[in-house]
């Protein structure tokens, strides 16, 4: 076997296997290396992708070329729409997804990609020379190398599981954890500390009294997720069910609450406080009569089911009566325990944008190695890493998304500006162009940016170039064509538009009224020929709506652009910046920003500092101008 | 590296000189002041002799109303100070005369520049040599944190703790929203419109409170009106020559010689005030003295300070004096030893220009303007009166959305933008601290 590899990945979750594959896409020689090769694309918490703020980044990731939302489109089972009848910014996209189907459809990705191998077996050690990581070392003392090396590897650096007063070292539920490879990098100057996780017990699906419950159909029309996808993709569909703890199961939950790990001090990480435990639910929201527990098929082929909401590590026991005091789960049979899981992560402060560690270079991290949670967030890091370490290796400069392109951009930018203390997931409210990056437009946004680079192969490019040329073309004949006061009639109009037209209008503007559809249009026969390509009428209709407010977006994120071009030479000497607080250089230094975007957005960091860090950087090169 | 956004400030130093410049930077220097000066546009390396118009705040279209006459010189990058498109105006030396216009400025997009803004760009654009480097860092951190002093003490008392429940308050009312955009999966109970919207109408009026107390301390470093009133031929117009030391209004022995309103400007402990001089109130007055007396009236109304003129000590029949007015008993000289000199009534004449010093020391008691005062650079201050215009109007643009059942996500944006301004008076916020707020109120969590 080839030794000699351009990009090595460590680590087959939803990280790893789309910087494996960016990596290989833009060609650069990849290597994957996981414990289990059975477990690459494994889902290792609830079986589902999607959801508000995460769908966002499964599209784009889509729109780059990822594998995400392809899998997700062959192995979901439900899909709905949230947030439908809102507008379509927080519009997400949800599916439930069968674990084994979106297993395999990510192995077959995975295996079909060129320039890509696998190899099973675990990283034990880094091989760094002259301050540059240039390979890895596995358990069986084989030496790979490579120029760039990713690190993917989730929960299992030093992972820790807690049941009750039990606990043992484990990656996840089944699997080893990686302690050589967590003790050789906390030797390295990383800052590290630790988060947690947990998961709900799993139960047998013969066991649950269904026709007590109320059913949850998946949403018609079906979604689609991936741009290149369609309904025919998916598989057969199924129905999730509802159910609601009680104030027996909270009274049962208070009196077992000393046998918690989290309540007995035996777990020190810090969880995320939207995916809390049943235990923290019931404490700190004590008023509360009841929680919401969602019933979710873990596939086609098992009758295993995942309660979404009771995530709990009091002691099996427990567990099991807890769970047998809700309605319709009374004589459950539980298959696997739920069980809370710590694990090492290294502060995101510490990597630059790009990904790549600040402090050894060739080395990139993705995932939940840099404090977040979610396939979804570790999959659009995966993308940057393994595309940014394949530019690394061939000396070219990183793509860094900005924050009004990409929720991508905007989830690195907070990580690596701001660092994170507790597991980060994405919202739609961290987004301040949240109307800019839609699920709808993530192919407009970056398919063309990431065709540049290497991302997008031709079948995806021609369909995007048809879209986007139809879109141009459509929205420019809207543009050019009028309606005259009194060419219709004021009923017409009022039904129409909402009012009567006391003057021209072109057709677009008319469609930026709230009441006004493209499809409404089609009664006007003057106006034909109309398109009848769904994803593009949407798109004329959602970018007129929005129009307004894009609009005056544009200003504010014009000036971020500019602040974003503005780079800092690596080894800038904050020190001498005169003006500046003790606070702000002490800040500055530590974090080392590479442009002065991400400086403005420090903690701490005044205007007045920007202008001065301006002002140095312009006389800075002034100097080297003249020298 | 050129700036998208187009700053406005006064260039020429504070005081009262005879000239005044504002001066625009940006790419839209040029069509703003074109507007402003009612033109189609302006041509560079010309001097423009032009009526400066008062923007419309609803319409950003030129009013009717001319601030003041003067000069508008246009300077096309790169050949100009800041190496933008720079437009100068030049009014008369009058801070009242250049808030407007910076004002109009605003209104047709542009923004009040920051301390040392104009330098900086100049510097940026390689307009300044390097060794002005350390006079430009210099300027800029100084002059911020004055700003930020003179901010601190604007907003000490009133202002910084209102502000601050201000934005909890709208904080809130974002909560209660975005904890429906993000969470709407979640079994929780979201607020309806009519709590959102409680909530929103009195951030609403919280901030108009706030206003007003705000914009009371920005008036003092802007300039005062002071009104002379008082029945006809009392002397208010010999008053008012002596108190500017030239002959500007008409002075007869007959009763309503004065018919439009005459204004000067005076400078009292640095603070420019605008002394107006009216038409005496009667009943037997012409037509035109009647206008003149309908417009004194309406100055009296907007006038922080009124100088009540009378000839002998008042009593209580013949004058009912408002609270806002000094009482000044004018032809003093005329008085008789007898006559009792009352404490609280200024003896002047205007004639034998006695008594004018205590006058002006009165007047800048009443309006409160010490000499400390004017240290407070008044551009900080006057940016968070912006920002809090501005925070208003994104709130009401928010309930007329919520009134019409608009997108919530629509909603959404006009409030993070109003927090946004409101941030710019009080310093940080990032988007985590929102769902810091949405964990704290809302049982989240599957």
């Amino acid at each position: 076997m080839q030794q000699q590899f351009d990009v090595i990945v460590v680590g087959g979750g939803h990280a790893g296997t789309e910087a494996a594959l960016a990596a290989a896409r833009t060609g650069a020689r990849t290597l994957l290396l996981t414990q289990n090769i059975e477990t690459i694309g494994q889902m290792s918490c609830n079986p589902a992708i999607g959801g508000i703020g995460k769908s966002h980044l499964v599209r784009e990731i889509d729109a780059m070329g990822g594998a995400m939302a392809l899998a997700a489109d062959e192995a979901g089972i439900q899909f709905r729409v949230l947030n439908r009848r809102k507008g379509p910014a927080v519009r997400a996209t949800r599916a439930q997804t069968d674990r084994s189907l979106y297993r395999q459809a990510i192995r077959r990705i995975v295996e079909n990609q060129e320039n890509l191998s696998l190899f099973q077996q675990e990283v034990e050690d880094l091989i760094v020379e002259q301050g540059r990581v240039c390979g890895v070392r596995t358990r069986m003392d084989l030496s790979f190398r490579a120029s760039a090396v990713i690190l993917t590897v989730g929960t299992f650096l030093a992972g820790r599981i807690h049941v009750g007063a039990e606990n043992y070292s484990a990656g996840r539920a089944g699997d080893a954890p990686s302690n050589p490879l967590a003790a050789r990098l906390r030797e390295l100057p990383f800052e590290v500390d630790r988060l947690k996780t947990g998961t709900p017990p799993r139960i047998d699906g013969k066991t649950i009294d269904y026709q007590r419950l109320q059913a949850q159909p998946g949403d018609q029309p079906l979604p689609v997720f991936s741009f290149m996808g369609s309904v025919s993709d998916h598989p057969r569909q199924v129905d999730c069910h509802i159910t609601y703890t009680n104030n027996e199961t909270h009274d049962f939950i208070r009196a077992s609450l000393h046998q918690s790990p989290m309540y007995s001090g035996a777990i020190k990480g810090i969880g995320p406080r939207y995916c809390p435990s049943i235990e923290d639910k019931v404490i700190r929201f004590a008023d509360r009569e009841r929680h919401q527990v969602f019933l979710e098929p873990e596939g086609l082929g098992s009758h295993e089911v995942y309660p979404n909401g009771i995530s709990t590590s009091l002691p099996y026991a427990s567990q099991l009566q807890m769970v047998h005091s809700i309605e319709g789960l009374e004589n459950c049979h539980i298959t696997r325990p739920g069980y809370a899981i710590e694990y090492d992560y290294f502060a995101p402060t510490g990597l630059y944008a790009s990904l790549e560690t600040k402090s050894l270079a060739g080395l990139y991290f993705a995932g939940q190695i840099n404090g977040t949670t979610g396939y979804e967030e570790a999959a659009a890091q995966g993308l940057m890493a393994g595309l940014n370490a394949a530019r690394g290796s061939r000396a070219e400069e990183p793509l860094v998304l900005r924050r009004d392109q990409a929720y991508i951009g905007v989830m690195i930018d907070d990580l690596v500006t701001q660092g994170t203390r507790e597991p980060y997931r994405m919202f739609t409210s961290r987004a301040e162009y949240r109307l800019q990056l839609r699920e709808d437009n993530a192919d407009l946004r970056l398919t063309e940016l990431a065709r540049g680079h290497g991302l997008v192969d031709d079948a995806r490019w021609q369909r995007f170039c048809w879209k986007r040329e139809a879109l141009a073309e459509e929205q420019k004949r809207l543009e050019t064509t009028f309606i005259q006061a009194g060419q219709y009639s004021d009923e017409q109009c009022i039904a129409l538009f909402g009012s009567v037209l006391e003057r021209e209008y072109s057709v677009a503007s008319l469609l930026k009224r709230p009441a006004t559809t493209y499809n409404d249009l089609r009664v006007l026969s003057e106006l034909a020929p109309f398109q009848e390509d769904a994803e593009l009428i949407e798109q004329i209709d959602i970018q007129a709506k929005y129009s307004g407010y894009l609009h005056r977006q544009q200003a504010e994120i014009d000036k971020s652009i500019r602040l974003a071009e503005m780079r800092i030479p690596e080894g800038f000497d904050y020190q001498q910046v005169l003006g500046f607080s003790n606070e702000v250089k002490q800040k500055l230094s530590e974090l080392k920003p590479q442009t002065v975007s991400q400086a403005a957005r420090i903690p701490g960091v005044t205007p007045a500092a920007v202008s001065l860090l301006l002002v140095h950087l312009k006389a800075g090169s002034a100097l080297r101008d003249t020298a | 590296m050129l700036s998208s956004e187009t700053i406005a400030a006064v260039a020429t130093a504070s005081g009262s000189g005879g000239v005044a410049i504002v001066r625009l930077s940006g790419p839209d220097a040029a069509t703003i002041a074109a507007q402003i000066c009612g033109r189609e546009q302006l041509t560079p390396r010309y001097a423009h002799y032009a009526q400066f118009y008062k923007i419309d705040p609803k319409t950003e279209l030129a009013t009717g109303v001319v601030i003041d006459m003067g000069l508008a010189l246009y300077f096309k990058a790169p050949s100009s100070f800041t190496g933008e498109d720079v437009v100068e105006l030049h009014a008369h030396g009058n801070a009242i005369v250049c808030e407007q216009i910076i004002a109009s400025a605003c209104l047709l997009g542009a923004r009040r520049a920051r301390a040392g803004e104009f330098s900086e760009r100049a510097f940026l654009n390689g307009k300044l040599q390097l060794n002005q480097l350390e006079a430009i860092a210099d300027l800029i951190s100084s002059n911020s944190e004055q700003a930020a002093r003179s901010a601190v003490l604007s907003m000490q008392g009133v202002f910084s703790d209102e502000v601050n429940a201000l934005l909890q308050k709208l904080i809130y009312a974002r909560t209660l929203l975005e904890a429906a955009l993000d969470f709407s999966d979640e079994d929780i109970e979201f607020a309806d419109h009519d709590r959102i919207e409680k909530e929103l109408r009195y951030t609403l009026d919280r901030l108009a409170e706030i206003y007003k107390v705000a914009a009371e301390g920005a008036r003092m470093q802007r300039g005062v009106t002071v009104v002379l009133s008082g029945a006809p031929n009392v002397g208010k117009s010999s008053l008012l020559n002596a108190l500017c030391a030239e002959q500007r209004a008409i002075v007869t022995p007959i009763a309503g010689t004065t018919r439009d309103l005459i204004s000067v400007d005076l400078n009292i402990n640095g603070v420019p005030v605008t002394l107006v001089d009216t038409a005496g109130i009667r009943s037997d007055a012409g037509e035109i003295e009647r206008e003149g007396i309908a417009r004194a009236e309406t100055a009296r109304a907007q006038a922080d300070l009124i100088l009540q003129v009378l000839e002998n000590n008042p009593t209580e029949e013949k004058q009912a004096v408002e609270s806002g007015s000094i009482i000044v008993v004018n032809k003093a000289d005329l008085l008789s030893e007898q006559t009792p000199r009352l404490a609280e009534v200024v003896y002047v004449s205007a004639t034998e220009r006695t008594g004018l010093d205590q006058l002006r020391a009165e007047i800048a008691e009443r309006l409160d303007i010490s000499s400390d005062e004017q240290q407070t650079p008044f551009a900080a201050r006057q940016r968070h009166l912006d920002a809090l215009q501005q925070a208003q109007a994104a709130i009401e643009r928010a309930m007329l959305q919520l009134a019409q059942a608009e997108l919530p996500e629509l909603i959404a944006e006009e409030l993070r933008l109003a927090q946004q301004s409101l941030g710019e008076i009080t310093g940080e916020f990032t988007p985590d601290d929102l769902l810091d707020y949405i964990f704290r109120e809302f049982c989240i969590g599957k």
